[in-house]
């Protein structure tokens, strides 16, 4: 009897001893979480700006001794995928740079924190400073949840110096010159194209699409809009892009590096944002500066629209430093910090008095941006944008490769965005409010 | 066919064989000493005219790569010295302990072995979540300290344990602990390190969990961060084969150390029970 | 029973923790399937519904599924029978009284099986490379054309199975070594006597001799290749053109990228049943042919 206790008792010891490994462990694991101790702000930026800031911040540590920042970049093709999965655990940081087309996704998921009551309060930013088109992102029903940081819009590089050379004297200003240009600048057969439209990024038939009257989604972001006429003809003209082979239907990752085949001539035309300003300035040899500019973006008949896109910050609803997040916003929204942000990084500041001094007020690459800054729209408002984009290129690719006719790619987009709209649907039929169903 | 002639052509396959499988990782050793942009040179050499270790110098000052060893390290150990620990009991009580209900549970344990661990990842994260593991190393540690494979080797091993040898000592009055770290745990050794090594490979190697669980940089592991990289750092392919080195490296070495153990293991895992 | 109780203390934490962290999970999976839990259930799970099998009749008539799954078996259907015919190749050529320093070779053809599969697609990627790879540089020897291996869709798969038959011939080869030493050497000794060729020898003593094996080394590498995914999510990302993406490519994505839990759960599942099926499938094959 006595021995049989002690030997249970033993096991039980044992397993004593095995629980305490399980717990330490779990300790193992605690410890990560209290790394962010009680005065350490953790910022998320996504790709290069993260770079950029590191040397805005100095200033503002100088200002706010009290204040540690943590600073991590996400790269930019894994940037929404790890902010969802941080709301999904529970992991989110204090503050981030965030997509405005990516607002009302997190806006749906009650993860953010309003903010026009500090805004009313404060002395830096001022909203009617700010273009109004690109402030409206950040607002759903009312209520505002982000301060914009920096604006995006996709309009066209070029090479004024091939364009002349070929006879024309100005960018194209519609969509039948800018064909027109296409076919006389390429020559497929030397590896020579008109144009870089890598096939895994859905921003230039966007920008395309948003040009058109039909918007990209019907009945309040209910069902999907693609089968519109506007959108197959925005379709039909990305891909004749491609039969005709002015562009190659190649990826990013394949186009390597397109800063040095743009200044080698191997295009003509390229489709991007403003901070490529910045990269075409730093990779381009100094005698070849002078062969590019930038132009806005051609419609269908005329001048046309591009997406009114760009970056704001944002403070998480669950963070524990809302006063220190706000502080580095409103001081990221200095006129003169943005000035700086800049020249740094060619990103060009969302508020008019940041224009009106500095390097930016007469810089003649930027004029263009400006003035297609007058003529943008914005992406639908509706939380499950993102995920129908890439869909909506996914398909555009195949049809690219000629897999799908216009018209059976129109109709497959829209079949996936009912599909991925089918929960919206419920929700707005049975539960409270979302952003952007008044529209 | 001549004697002769067989033999030249066995030994000649066997090298080419081997040049195939050696030849990517030496590449990768060559490439990863090469100058920025060296590799991508037409015709692409075989080695660097200039060798550096500026590659390496990078990785570890500016890419974070010291931080991802360690993750690594301390991850893959404490997987292997936990589950080690729990395998070696629960297979020795499949072995030698009687208890009802053995059978149908050992058959539950051997029906897990063909369950994809990727049904269970959704609602893991889930759980996780609420338990507050996401993002830490526990994350990854905790769900794999024990594995129904584990456990299964060990029970086969320890089928082959004689029970005289325990019958002996518990009518010598020992505890049944005693029996097991005294008696049991020395024949096991050979299992032992087999699984250790095992263990400490697959959890160095894992990728899809590690990539769900761990959402921040601070606690990538090795594959962790030579994935974000190359998706950063494509064109930098000599930067790349510098990562790649320093991930597989200490795997490689570790194997080479202890081979005769790890190849007699996987045979023992392959014989079905 | 006192040994009842050890026995039951020795297995607590090992079935503690697979019951927990696995069994339960497979069995939420089930559950979670039936739903359609995602981000809005995330933020306000007021907004779940419980819908039945609705997931698994939306997946069946998505084109993505079917396309994930039509690569998923090109993978398996090309890659095990080549990656098998690799290790046996290996294994036959070690198992060889002819051949010499057997230990050399084996390290060496086994050492891919060990490395990490994120490192060394790193490194195939740029093997890979159109322009600056050195398996076009190789082919170009021979004559032939350089291959646009990984930007092509119909050669990014392939490119794919190079690459796992690569990594993974070595774990097979040295479980056929150990069925090949099993072989009583008699066997051969009268087969020659009678003057059989070396094929017949193969023909008629290896491959019934190793019959068992073949099938079981069949069935686990078929269910490990079903599981493709780091390979693809390293060199193509699943492109281009979607190419590579797998049935677990598409749960990740489903699951962990857009959060779609319910519908992610539901492709988790059908891979699992569709794997069962195909283990089940191969087990009766065997033994009907008599050799499990």
């Amino acid at each position: 009897m006595h021995a049989t206790r002690g030997r249970t008792g033993s096991a039980t010891a044992l397993f004593r001893r095995l629980a305490s490994c399980v717990a330490l462990a779990g300790l193992l694991a605690g410890c990560a979480q209290r790394a962010d101790d009680a005065h350490t702000l953790t910022f998320w930026t996504i790709g290069r700006e993260g770079e950029a800031v590191t040397q805005l911040l100095p200033e503002f540590q100088r200002e706010n001794p009290d204040i540690h920042i943590d600073l991590q970049q996400m790269p930019l093709g894994a940037a929404h995928q790890k902010l969802l999965t941080a709301f999904a655990g529970d992991s989110l940081p204090d503050m981030t740079q965030l997509g405005n087309t990516w607002i009302p996704e997190f806006v749906a998921l009650h993860a953010l924190e309003p903010l026009q009551s500090r805004v009313a309060h404060s002395t830096v930013v001022n909203p009617d400073d700010y273009f109004p088109s690109i402030w409206a992102t950040n607002v759903y029903d009312g209520a505002l949840y982000g301060v914009p940081w920096y604006v995006d819009t996709r309009l066209l590089f070029y090479r004024s110096d091939l364009l002349k050379a070929a006879g024309f004297d100005a960018p194209p200003r519609d969509w039948s010159q800018w064909r027109h240009m296409l076919a006389v600048l390429s020559h497929p057969q030397q590896g020579i194209y008109g144009i870089l439209l890598p096939t895994n990024e859905y921003e230039q038939l966007m920008s395309l699409a948003l040009q058109q009257p039909d918007p990209l989604l019907r009945d309040g972001g209910r069902y999907g809009n693609f089968e519109s006429a506007g959108f197959k003809r925005a379709l039909a003209f990305y891909v004749d892009t491609f039969k005709l082979r002015e562009a190659p239907a190649i990826t990013n990752v394949e186009a390597g590096n397109p800063w040095s085949e743009f200044g080698r001539g191997v295009y003509d035309f390229y489709f991007s944002g403003p901070w490529n300003i910045g990269e075409f300035r730093k990779r381009l040899p100094a005698d070849e500066q002078g062969n590019w500019d930038t132009a806005p973006l051609p419609g269908p008949d005329g001048p046309g629209a591009s997406v009114a896109g760009g970056s704001s910050l944002v403070i998480f609803r669950g963070s524990n430093h809302k006063q220190a997040a706000w502080k580095l916003i409103e001081y990221l929204s200095r006129p003169d910090v943005q000035q700086r942000f800049y020249e740094l990084l060619g990103d060009m500041p969302p508020r008019r008095s940041s224009w009106d001094g500095g390097h930016l007020h007469d810089d003649p690459k930027a004029v263009a941006f400006r003035e297609q800054l007058e003529r943008v729209k914005p992406t639908p408002p509706v939380p499950e944008w993102e995920q129908i984009a890439n869909e909506m290129q996914l398909v555009a690719a195949q049809a690219v490769a000629g897999d799908l006719t216009i018209d059976q790619a129109a109709a497959e987009i829209n079949r996936r965005a009912d599909r991925i709209l089918e929960k919206r649907r419920w929700v707005l039929a049975h539960g409270p409010t979302l952003p952007g169903a008044q529209r | 066919m001549s004697p002769r002639l067989a033999k030249a052509l066995i030994n000649g396959f066997l090298i080419g064989g081997a040049v195939i499988a050696l030849f990517p990782l030496l590449w990768m050793v060559s490439a990863s000493f090469m100058q920025p942009g060296e590799a991508s040179a037409l015709p692409p050499p075989l080695w660097s005219a200039h060798a550096t270790m500026r590659n390496y110098q990078e990785l570890f000052l500016r890419a974070g790569m010291g931080r991802y060893l360690l993750n690594s390290l301390l991850v893959s150990t404490a997987i292997t010295v936990l589950s080690l620990v729990f395998n070696l009991m629960a297979g020795y009580a499949f072995a030698k302990l009687r208890f009802a209900g053995r059978d149908r549970l050992f058959k539950v344990l051997l029906g897990m072995l063909i369950i994809p661990a990727q049904v269970a990842m959704l609602p893991l994260f889930l759980m996780l979540k609420y338990m507050g593991l996401v993002n830490s190393y526990g994350g990854v540690i905790v769900p794999a300290m024990a594995t129904a494979f584990g456990t299964f080797l060990v029970r086969q091993y320890a089928r082959g344990i004689p029970d005289e040898l325990m019958e002996a000592a518990r009518i010598d009055g020992a505890s049944e602990l005693r029996i097991f770290v005294r008696i049991v745990m020395p024949l096991l050794k050979p299992i032992m390190v087999t699984l250790a090594i095992f263990t400490f490979l697959t959890a160095w190697n894992d990728f899809m969990w590690p990539l769900i669980v761990l959402t921040g940089q601070e606690h990538y592991t090795l594959p962790l961060g030579l994935a974000s990289l190359s998706r950063e750092h494509a064109q930098d392919s000599e930067l790349m084969m510098a990562g790649s080195v320093i991930t597989v490296l200490p795997v490689l070495v570790l194997f080479l150390a202890l081979q005769r153990y790890y190849l007699e293991g996987l045979l023992l895992g392959s014989v079905k029970g | 029973m006192n040994r009842t109780r050890a026995a039951w203390l020795f297995l607590a934490p090992a079935l503690l923790i697979l019951g927990v962290f696995f069994l339960l999970p497979v069995l939420a999976a089930f559950g979670l399937s039936l739903t359609d839990y995602d981000l809005y259930a995330l933020a306000d799970i007021h907004n779940l519904r419980f819908i039945a099998l609705q997931n698994y009749w939306t997946l069946l008539q998505r084109r993505e599924f079917w396309s994930a799954l039509g690569h998923t078996l090109y993978f398996v259907i090309v890659g095990v029978p080549l990656s098998m015919a690799a290790s046996l190749g290996a294994a036959l050529l070690l198992n060889s009284p002819l051949a010499r320093c057997k230990a050399f070779f084996r390290t060496a053809l086994f050492a891919p099986v060990v490395t990490t599969v994120v490192a060394v697609a790193v490194v195939w990627r740029y093997l890979f490379n159109t322009k600056y790879g050195l398996v076009n540089d190789t082919l170009g020897l021979m004559g032939i054309h350089p291959v646009d291996w990984l930007g092509n869709p119909h050669w990014a798969m392939p490119a794919i199975i190079l690459f796992a038959v690569w990594k993974n011939f070595g774990y097979n080869m040295i479980i056929f070594l150990a069925g090949l030493q099993a072989v009583p050497g008699d066997l051969y000794e009268a087969a020659r006597i009678d003057g059989a060729s070396a094929w017949q020898q193969f023909r008629h003593i290896t491959l019934p001799m190793l019959g068992p094996t073949l099938w079981m080394v069949a069935i686990i590498t078929v269910s490990g290749y079903f599981q493709l995914f780091a390979e693809p999510y390293v060199m193509t990302e699943g492109g281009p053109l979607q190419s590579t993406t797998s049935v677990l490519y598409l749960m990740y994505n489903e699951g962990f990228k857009w959060w779609n839990i319910g519908s992610a759960s539901a492709i988790a599942f059908l891979l699992f049943a569709i794997l069962f099926a195909v283990t089940m499938l191969m087990l009766r094959m065997g033994r009907r042919g008599g050799s499990v």
